[in-house]
Protein backbone atom coordinates (compact mmCIF):
# COMPACT_ATOMS: atom_id res chain seq x y z
CA UNK A 1 0.00 0.00 0.00
CA UNK A 2 1.18 3.52 -0.75
CA UNK A 3 2.31 5.24 2.43
CA UNK A 4 1.12 8.82 2.56
CA UNK A 5 2.37 9.50 6.08
CA UNK A 6 4.80 12.37 6.39
CA UNK A 7 6.24 14.30 9.30
CA UNK A 8 5.04 17.88 9.58
CA UNK A 9 8.64 19.08 8.99
CA UNK A 10 9.02 17.03 5.81
CA UNK A 11 5.64 18.20 4.54
CA UNK A 12 6.54 21.86 4.94
CA UNK A 13 9.95 21.28 3.32
CA UNK A 14 8.03 20.54 0.09
CA UNK A 15 6.51 24.02 0.13
CA UNK A 16 8.77 26.62 -1.54
CA UNK A 17 8.94 30.35 -0.83
CA UNK A 18 6.35 32.17 -2.93
CA UNK A 19 3.91 29.24 -2.94
CA UNK A 20 0.16 29.74 -3.04
CA UNK A 21 -1.65 27.98 -0.20
CA UNK A 22 -5.29 27.25 0.38
CA UNK A 23 -5.70 26.88 4.14
CA UNK A 24 -8.87 25.50 5.68
CA UNK A 25 -10.51 27.00 8.74
CA UNK A 26 -12.90 29.66 9.91
CA UNK A 27 -11.47 31.96 12.58
CA UNK A 28 -8.92 29.24 13.31
CA UNK A 29 -11.49 26.46 13.82
CA UNK A 30 -10.63 23.80 11.26
CA UNK A 31 -7.20 25.23 10.45
CA UNK A 32 -4.18 22.88 10.37
CA UNK A 33 -2.34 24.38 13.34
CA UNK A 34 0.74 22.14 13.23
CA UNK A 35 1.37 22.84 9.54
CA UNK A 36 0.98 26.57 10.14
CA UNK A 37 3.38 26.52 13.09
CA UNK A 38 5.91 24.59 11.01
CA UNK A 39 5.65 27.13 8.16
CA UNK A 40 6.54 29.78 10.72
CA UNK A 41 9.39 27.68 12.17
CA UNK A 42 10.89 27.08 8.73
CA UNK A 43 10.25 30.72 7.75
CA UNK A 44 8.56 30.23 4.36
CA UNK A 45 8.25 33.65 2.73
CA UNK A 46 6.19 35.53 0.13
CA UNK A 47 3.23 33.22 0.51
CA UNK A 48 -0.16 33.72 -1.08
CA UNK A 49 -2.87 32.59 1.32
CA UNK A 50 -6.38 31.77 0.16
CA UNK A 51 -8.62 31.28 3.18
CA UNK A 52 -11.86 32.49 4.66
CA UNK A 53 -10.13 34.86 7.08
CA UNK A 54 -6.83 35.53 8.83
CA UNK A 55 -8.12 34.65 12.32
CA UNK A 56 -6.57 36.76 15.07
CA UNK A 57 -2.99 37.72 15.91
CA UNK A 58 -1.36 34.67 17.50
CA UNK A 59 -4.03 32.27 16.22
CA UNK A 60 -3.83 29.93 13.20
CA UNK A 61 -3.31 31.92 9.96
CA UNK A 62 -2.75 34.96 12.17
CA UNK A 63 0.64 33.42 13.05
CA UNK A 64 1.72 33.60 9.38
CA UNK A 65 0.63 37.25 9.29
CA UNK A 66 2.45 38.02 12.57
CA UNK A 67 5.67 36.53 11.15
CA UNK A 68 5.27 38.59 7.93
CA UNK A 69 5.43 35.51 5.74
CA UNK A 70 2.42 36.45 3.61
CA UNK A 71 2.58 38.71 0.55
CA UNK A 72 -0.99 38.28 -0.65
CA UNK A 73 -4.28 37.29 0.97
CA UNK A 74 -7.53 36.32 -0.74
CA UNK A 75 -10.19 36.16 1.99
CA UNK A 76 -13.74 37.18 2.87
CA UNK A 77 -12.93 38.81 6.19
CA UNK A 78 -9.92 40.35 7.92
CA UNK A 79 -11.85 42.36 10.51
CA UNK A 80 -10.78 40.18 13.41
CA UNK A 81 -7.09 40.63 12.67
CA UNK A 82 -5.87 44.22 13.12
CA UNK A 83 -2.35 43.14 12.12
CA UNK A 84 -3.57 42.08 8.65
CA UNK A 85 -5.28 45.46 8.32
CA UNK A 86 -2.15 47.27 9.48
CA UNK A 87 0.05 45.45 6.96
CA UNK A 88 -2.53 46.11 4.23
CA UNK A 89 -2.64 49.86 4.95
CA UNK A 90 1.18 49.95 5.13
CA UNK A 91 1.32 48.33 1.69
CA UNK A 92 3.21 45.27 2.98
CA UNK A 93 0.48 42.84 2.09
CA UNK A 94 -2.00 42.74 -0.77
CA UNK A 95 -5.55 41.82 0.25
CA UNK A 96 -8.36 40.80 -2.08
CA UNK A 97 -11.69 40.71 -0.25
CA UNK A 98 -14.25 38.31 -1.72
CA UNK A 99 -17.79 37.61 -0.50
CA UNK A 100 -17.66 34.35 1.41
CA UNK A 101 -20.11 32.50 -0.81
CA UNK A 102 -18.28 33.68 -3.91
CA UNK A 103 -14.93 32.71 -2.38
CA UNK A 104 -16.00 29.14 -1.69
CA UNK A 105 -17.62 28.87 -5.13
CA UNK A 106 -14.46 30.19 -6.84
CA UNK A 107 -12.49 27.51 -5.02
CA UNK A 108 -15.12 24.92 -5.92
CA UNK A 109 -15.00 26.03 -9.56
CA UNK A 110 -11.22 25.66 -9.53
CA UNK A 111 -11.51 22.16 -8.14
CA UNK A 112 -14.42 21.01 -10.29
CA UNK A 113 -13.04 22.25 -13.61
CA UNK A 114 -15.62 24.96 -14.13
CA UNK A 115 -14.75 28.05 -16.18
CA UNK A 116 -16.35 30.64 -13.94
CA UNK A 117 -18.78 31.39 -11.17
CA UNK A 118 -21.77 33.40 -12.34
CA UNK A 119 -23.54 35.04 -9.40
CA UNK A 120 -25.68 38.04 -8.45
CA UNK A 121 -23.67 38.50 -5.21
CA UNK A 122 -21.59 41.68 -5.46
CA UNK A 123 -23.46 43.22 -8.41
CA UNK A 124 -23.65 46.99 -8.08
CA UNK A 125 -21.08 47.01 -5.25
CA UNK A 126 -17.34 47.66 -5.08
CA UNK A 127 -16.86 43.90 -5.60
CA UNK A 128 -18.00 44.31 -9.22
CA UNK A 129 -15.27 46.85 -10.06
CA UNK A 130 -13.31 45.73 -13.12
CA UNK A 131 -15.30 42.52 -13.53
CA UNK A 132 -17.46 41.30 -16.39
CA UNK A 133 -21.21 41.09 -16.03
CA UNK A 134 -23.41 38.92 -18.21
CA UNK A 135 -27.13 38.65 -18.68
CA UNK A 136 -28.84 35.28 -18.58
CA UNK A 137 -32.60 35.06 -19.20
CA UNK A 138 -32.87 38.79 -18.62
CA UNK A 139 -31.05 38.79 -15.27
CA UNK A 140 -27.61 40.34 -14.69
CA UNK A 141 -24.80 38.32 -13.09
CA UNK A 142 -21.22 38.96 -12.10
CA UNK A 143 -18.55 36.70 -13.60
CA UNK A 144 -16.07 35.49 -10.99
CA UNK A 145 -12.92 33.56 -11.86
CA UNK A 146 -11.97 30.15 -10.41
CA UNK A 147 -9.22 29.87 -7.81
CA UNK A 148 -6.49 27.24 -7.63
CA UNK A 149 -3.39 26.91 -5.48
CA UNK A 150 -0.09 25.05 -5.32
CA UNK A 151 -0.97 23.44 -1.99
CA UNK A 152 -4.07 22.85 0.09
CA UNK A 153 -3.40 22.54 3.82
CA UNK A 154 -6.36 20.89 5.49
CA UNK A 155 -7.45 19.93 8.96
CA UNK A 156 -9.39 16.66 9.08
CA UNK A 157 -10.91 14.87 12.04
CA UNK A 158 -9.95 11.33 11.02
CA UNK A 159 -7.69 10.15 8.23
CA UNK A 160 -7.19 6.48 7.36
CA UNK A 161 -3.91 5.10 6.02
CA UNK A 162 -5.10 5.67 2.45
CA UNK A 163 -5.95 9.31 3.08
CA UNK A 164 -9.74 9.15 3.28
CA UNK A 165 -10.89 12.05 5.45
CA UNK A 166 -13.81 13.05 7.59
CA UNK A 167 -14.36 16.22 9.56
CA UNK A 168 -15.82 17.30 12.88
CA UNK A 169 -18.64 19.82 13.34
CA UNK A 170 -17.78 23.35 12.19
CA UNK A 171 -14.12 22.44 11.61
CA UNK A 172 -15.28 21.16 8.22
CA UNK A 173 -15.94 24.58 6.57
CA UNK A 174 -13.63 25.17 3.55
CA UNK A 175 -11.52 22.02 3.99
CA UNK A 176 -13.39 19.54 1.75
CA UNK A 177 -13.79 22.15 -1.01
CA UNK A 178 -10.10 23.07 -1.01
CA UNK A 179 -9.20 19.37 -1.29
CA UNK A 180 -9.99 19.52 -5.01
CA UNK A 181 -8.45 22.87 -5.89
CA UNK A 182 -4.71 22.48 -5.27
CA UNK A 183 -1.88 20.64 -7.00
CA UNK A 184 -0.78 19.00 -3.73
CA UNK A 185 -3.09 18.26 -0.85
CA UNK A 186 -1.69 17.85 2.65
CA UNK A 187 -4.08 16.77 5.38
CA UNK A 188 -3.41 17.17 9.08
CA UNK A 189 -5.76 14.79 10.91
CA UNK A 190 -6.63 14.87 14.58
CA UNK A 191 -6.73 11.05 14.53
CA UNK A 192 -5.33 8.37 12.22
CA UNK A 193 -7.34 5.17 11.88
CA UNK A 194 -6.98 1.91 9.92
CA UNK A 195 -8.55 1.69 6.48
CA UNK A 196 -12.21 0.71 6.80
CA UNK A 197 -12.83 2.47 10.10
CA UNK A 198 -14.23 5.44 8.20
CA UNK A 199 -17.03 3.67 6.33
CA UNK A 200 -17.60 4.47 2.65
CA UNK A 201 -20.68 6.50 3.52
CA UNK A 202 -18.79 8.57 6.07
CA UNK A 203 -15.85 9.51 3.86
CA UNK A 204 -16.17 13.19 2.99
CA UNK A 205 -12.89 13.65 1.10
CA UNK A 206 -11.93 10.56 -0.94
CA UNK A 207 -8.34 9.34 -0.60
CA UNK A 208 -7.59 9.90 -4.29
CA UNK A 209 -7.48 13.64 -3.62
CA UNK A 210 -5.06 13.49 -0.70
CA UNK A 211 -1.32 13.38 -1.37
CA UNK A 212 0.06 13.41 2.18
CA UNK A 213 -1.20 12.78 5.69
CA UNK A 214 0.68 14.39 8.55
CA UNK A 215 1.84 11.88 11.15
CA UNK A 216 0.42 12.22 14.60
CA UNK A 217 2.37 14.23 17.12
CA UNK A 218 4.43 11.56 18.87
CA UNK A 219 5.25 13.93 21.70
CA UNK A 220 1.63 14.40 22.65
CA UNK A 221 1.53 11.22 24.78
CA UNK A 222 5.20 11.04 25.72
CA UNK A 223 6.25 8.69 22.90
CA UNK B 1 -37.19 48.45 27.68
CA UNK B 2 -33.59 48.37 26.50
CA UNK B 3 -33.57 49.45 22.86
CA UNK B 4 -31.66 46.38 21.67
CA UNK B 5 -34.07 44.05 23.44
CA UNK B 6 -36.99 45.94 21.94
CA UNK B 7 -35.54 45.50 18.45
CA UNK B 8 -34.78 41.81 19.04
CA UNK B 9 -38.31 41.15 20.35
CA UNK B 10 -39.91 42.89 17.39
CA UNK B 11 -37.74 41.06 14.86
CA UNK B 12 -38.62 37.76 16.55
CA UNK B 13 -42.31 38.38 15.76
CA UNK B 14 -41.45 38.19 12.05
CA UNK B 15 -40.27 34.59 12.29
CA UNK B 16 -42.65 31.70 11.70
CA UNK B 17 -42.61 28.02 12.59
CA UNK B 18 -40.10 25.82 10.80
CA UNK B 19 -38.08 28.60 9.16
CA UNK B 20 -34.36 28.38 8.50
CA UNK B 21 -32.85 31.58 9.88
CA UNK B 22 -29.39 33.15 9.90
CA UNK B 23 -28.61 35.72 12.58
CA UNK B 24 -25.75 38.17 12.17
CA UNK B 25 -23.20 38.82 14.90
CA UNK B 26 -24.13 41.31 17.63
CA UNK B 27 -27.65 42.65 18.04
CA UNK B 28 -29.24 40.12 15.64
CA UNK B 29 -27.98 37.23 17.80
CA UNK B 30 -30.31 38.46 20.57
CA UNK B 31 -33.34 37.54 18.46
CA UNK B 32 -32.90 33.86 19.34
CA UNK B 33 -33.72 34.67 22.97
CA UNK B 34 -37.08 36.27 22.24
CA UNK B 35 -38.92 33.87 19.96
CA UNK B 36 -42.64 33.90 20.71
CA UNK B 37 -43.95 30.80 22.55
CA UNK B 38 -44.69 27.89 20.25
CA UNK B 39 -42.43 29.11 17.46
CA UNK B 40 -39.54 26.84 16.54
CA UNK B 41 -37.08 28.02 13.96
CA UNK B 42 -33.80 26.45 12.91
CA UNK B 43 -30.68 28.54 13.13
CA UNK B 44 -27.96 28.30 10.54
CA UNK B 45 -24.40 29.32 11.27
CA UNK B 46 -22.66 30.42 8.06
CA UNK B 47 -19.46 28.58 9.01
CA UNK B 48 -21.31 25.34 8.40
CA UNK B 49 -24.03 24.30 10.81
CA UNK B 50 -27.80 23.92 10.78
CA UNK B 51 -29.57 23.55 14.11
CA UNK B 52 -27.60 25.63 16.59
CA UNK B 53 -28.76 25.36 20.20
CA UNK B 54 -27.78 26.96 23.51
CA UNK B 55 -24.17 26.54 24.56
CA UNK B 56 -23.47 23.49 26.75
CA UNK B 57 -22.35 23.97 30.33
CA UNK B 58 -18.91 25.46 30.74
CA UNK B 59 -16.29 22.77 30.32
CA UNK B 60 -18.58 20.58 28.20
CA UNK B 61 -18.17 22.49 24.93
CA UNK B 62 -16.70 20.83 21.84
CA UNK B 63 -13.71 22.82 20.57
CA UNK B 64 -14.86 22.22 16.98
CA UNK B 65 -18.41 23.45 17.53
CA UNK B 66 -18.40 27.23 17.17
CA UNK B 67 -20.48 29.94 15.51
CA UNK B 68 -19.33 32.48 12.94
CA UNK B 69 -18.10 34.72 15.74
CA UNK B 70 -15.98 31.91 17.20
CA UNK B 71 -18.25 31.35 20.23
CA UNK B 72 -19.10 27.80 21.31
CA UNK B 73 -22.46 26.42 20.19
CA UNK B 74 -24.70 23.52 21.07
CA UNK B 75 -26.79 21.43 18.71
CA UNK B 76 -30.47 20.47 18.59
CA UNK B 77 -31.27 16.80 17.90
CA UNK B 78 -31.16 16.52 14.12
CA UNK B 79 -28.56 19.23 13.66
CA UNK B 80 -26.20 18.92 10.68
CA UNK B 81 -22.59 19.88 9.97
CA UNK B 82 -22.13 21.14 6.43
CA UNK B 83 -19.22 22.49 4.41
CA UNK B 84 -18.93 26.12 3.36
CA UNK B 85 -20.17 25.48 -0.20
CA UNK B 86 -23.36 23.86 1.08
CA UNK B 87 -23.73 26.53 3.74
CA UNK B 88 -23.61 29.26 1.11
CA UNK B 89 -25.66 27.14 -1.26
CA UNK B 90 -28.41 27.37 1.36
CA UNK B 91 -27.94 31.13 1.50
CA UNK B 92 -27.45 31.91 -2.18
CA UNK B 93 -29.80 29.28 -3.55
CA UNK B 94 -32.87 30.75 -1.89
CA UNK B 95 -33.19 28.07 0.82
CA UNK B 96 -32.72 30.44 3.73
CA UNK B 97 -36.06 31.86 4.87
CA UNK B 98 -34.71 34.86 6.73
CA UNK B 99 -31.54 36.65 7.66
CA UNK B 100 -31.30 39.29 10.36
CA UNK B 101 -28.39 41.69 9.93
CA UNK B 102 -27.12 44.88 11.49
CA UNK B 103 -26.96 48.03 9.39
CA UNK B 104 -24.84 51.16 9.08
CA UNK B 105 -27.15 52.85 6.54
CA UNK B 106 -30.34 52.02 4.63
CA UNK B 107 -31.79 54.28 1.97
CA UNK B 108 -35.09 55.15 0.24
CA UNK B 109 -34.59 52.33 -2.24
CA UNK B 110 -34.23 49.91 0.66
CA UNK B 111 -30.58 49.31 -0.13
CA UNK B 112 -28.29 48.42 2.75
CA UNK B 113 -24.71 49.42 3.55
CA UNK B 114 -23.23 47.45 6.43
CA UNK B 115 -19.79 46.16 5.57
CA UNK B 116 -17.23 48.95 5.42
CA UNK B 117 -16.38 52.56 6.21
CA UNK B 118 -13.75 53.70 3.68
CA UNK B 119 -10.57 54.87 5.35
CA UNK B 120 -11.74 53.72 8.78
CA UNK B 121 -12.95 50.16 8.80
CA UNK B 122 -12.26 47.61 6.06
CA UNK B 123 -13.06 44.32 7.72
CA UNK B 124 -14.33 42.53 4.63
CA UNK B 125 -17.87 41.54 3.80
CA UNK B 126 -17.69 37.98 5.11
CA UNK B 127 -21.06 36.45 4.26
CA UNK B 128 -23.09 39.70 4.33
CA UNK B 129 -23.28 40.25 0.56
CA UNK B 130 -24.39 36.67 -0.02
CA UNK B 131 -26.99 36.86 2.75
CA UNK B 132 -28.52 40.14 1.57
CA UNK B 133 -28.55 38.99 -2.06
CA UNK B 134 -29.77 35.44 -1.49
CA UNK B 135 -32.03 35.13 1.57
CA UNK B 136 -35.79 35.05 0.99
CA UNK B 137 -36.35 37.69 3.65
CA UNK B 138 -33.74 40.27 4.73
CA UNK B 139 -34.45 42.00 8.04
CA UNK B 140 -32.21 44.87 9.10
CA UNK B 141 -32.04 45.24 12.88
CA UNK B 142 -30.38 48.47 14.00
CA UNK B 143 -30.74 51.53 16.19
CA UNK B 144 -32.51 54.32 14.30
CA UNK B 145 -29.73 56.92 14.64
CA UNK B 146 -26.01 56.86 15.37
CA UNK B 147 -25.38 59.42 18.12
CA UNK B 148 -28.38 61.40 16.86
CA UNK B 149 -27.39 61.20 13.17
CA UNK B 150 -29.98 59.46 10.98
CA UNK B 151 -29.00 56.07 9.51
CA UNK B 152 -32.03 55.86 7.21
CA UNK B 153 -31.00 58.16 4.38
CA UNK B 154 -32.15 59.36 0.97
CA UNK B 155 -29.17 57.60 -0.54
CA UNK B 156 -26.52 55.46 1.16
CA UNK B 157 -23.16 57.21 1.40
CA UNK B 158 -21.24 54.09 2.38
CA UNK B 159 -20.49 51.28 -0.08
CA UNK B 160 -23.55 49.07 -0.59
CA UNK B 161 -23.74 45.50 0.61
CA UNK B 162 -26.16 44.60 -2.17
CA UNK B 163 -28.45 46.37 -4.64
CA UNK B 164 -31.26 44.08 -3.46
CA UNK B 165 -34.08 45.86 -1.62
CA UNK B 166 -34.25 44.61 1.97
CA UNK B 167 -37.58 43.29 3.30
CA UNK B 168 -37.92 45.14 6.60
CA UNK B 169 -36.09 47.61 8.84
CA UNK B 170 -36.65 47.25 12.59
CA UNK B 171 -35.23 49.98 14.84
CA UNK B 172 -35.72 51.22 18.39
CA UNK B 173 -38.19 53.79 17.01
CA UNK B 174 -40.04 52.11 14.17
CA UNK B 175 -40.74 49.28 11.77
CA UNK B 176 -40.25 50.41 8.18
CA UNK B 177 -41.00 48.42 5.06
CA UNK B 178 -39.13 49.31 1.87
CA UNK B 179 -41.47 49.01 -1.12
CA UNK B 180 -41.41 49.87 -4.81
CA UNK B 181 -42.99 53.25 -3.91
CA UNK B 182 -40.56 53.98 -1.07
CA UNK B 183 -40.20 53.47 2.67
CA UNK B 184 -43.51 52.81 4.41
CA UNK B 185 -43.75 53.46 8.15
CA UNK B 186 -45.52 50.36 9.42
CA UNK B 187 -45.23 50.68 13.21
CA UNK B 188 -43.82 52.95 15.89
CA UNK B 189 -42.13 51.82 19.09
CA UNK B 190 -44.14 52.08 22.34
CA UNK B 191 -44.36 55.74 23.39
CA UNK B 192 -42.82 57.06 20.16
CA UNK B 193 -44.77 59.41 17.87
CA UNK B 194 -44.81 59.43 14.08
CA UNK B 195 -43.32 62.93 14.22
CA UNK B 196 -40.37 61.67 16.28
CA UNK B 197 -39.68 58.95 13.70
CA UNK B 198 -39.87 61.45 10.83
CA UNK B 199 -37.50 63.82 12.65
CA UNK B 200 -34.95 61.03 13.16
CA UNK B 201 -35.11 59.88 9.53
CA UNK B 202 -33.46 61.63 6.58
CA UNK B 203 -35.28 59.54 3.97
CA UNK B 204 -38.83 60.38 2.97
CA UNK B 205 -41.33 58.13 4.74
CA UNK B 206 -44.71 57.11 3.36
CA UNK B 207 -47.08 57.37 6.32
CA UNK B 208 -50.33 55.42 6.24
CA UNK B 209 -53.40 56.82 7.95
CA UNK B 210 -53.03 54.44 10.86
CA UNK B 211 -49.59 53.55 12.24
CA UNK B 212 -49.92 51.08 15.14
CA UNK B 213 -47.52 50.54 18.01
CA UNK B 214 -45.17 47.55 17.88
CA UNK B 215 -46.80 44.53 19.49
CA UNK B 216 -43.94 43.74 21.84
CA UNK B 217 -44.48 42.76 25.46
CA UNK B 218 -42.45 43.35 28.59
CA UNK B 219 -41.94 39.64 29.40
CA UNK B 220 -38.39 38.53 29.96
CA UNK B 221 -36.54 36.01 27.80
CA UNK B 222 -39.10 33.45 26.72
CA UNK B 223 -37.18 30.64 25.11
CA UNK B 224 -33.48 29.87 24.87
CA UNK B 225 -31.64 30.09 21.55
CA UNK B 226 -32.57 27.17 19.35
CA UNK B 227 -36.18 27.51 20.24
CA UNK B 228 -36.78 23.91 21.26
Amino acid sequence: MINKALSVANAVEMIPDGASLMIGGFMGTGSPHRLIEELVRQGRKNLTVIANDTARPGLAIGKLIDAKLVRRVIASHIGTNPETQRQMIAGEIEVELVPQGTLVERIRAGGYGLGAVVTPTGLGTTVATGKRTIEIDGKPFLVEIPLKADFALLLAHRADYLGNLDYELTARNFNPIMALAADKVIAEPVEIVPVGVISPDEVVTPFVLVDHVIERDRRAYGQ
Amino acid sequence: MDSKILIAKRVALELTNGQLVNLGIGLPTLVAKYLPPGIQVYFQSENGFVGMAPVPEEGMENEFGVDAGGAFIGAIPGACSIDSALSFGLIRGGHLDATVLGGLEVDEQGQLANWMVPGKMVPGMGGAMDLVTGAKQVIVAMVHTAKGVPKILKKCKLPLTSVRRVSLIVTDLAVIEPTEQGLVLREVAPGVTVQQVVAATEAKLIIPEHVPEMGVTEEAEAIPAGGV
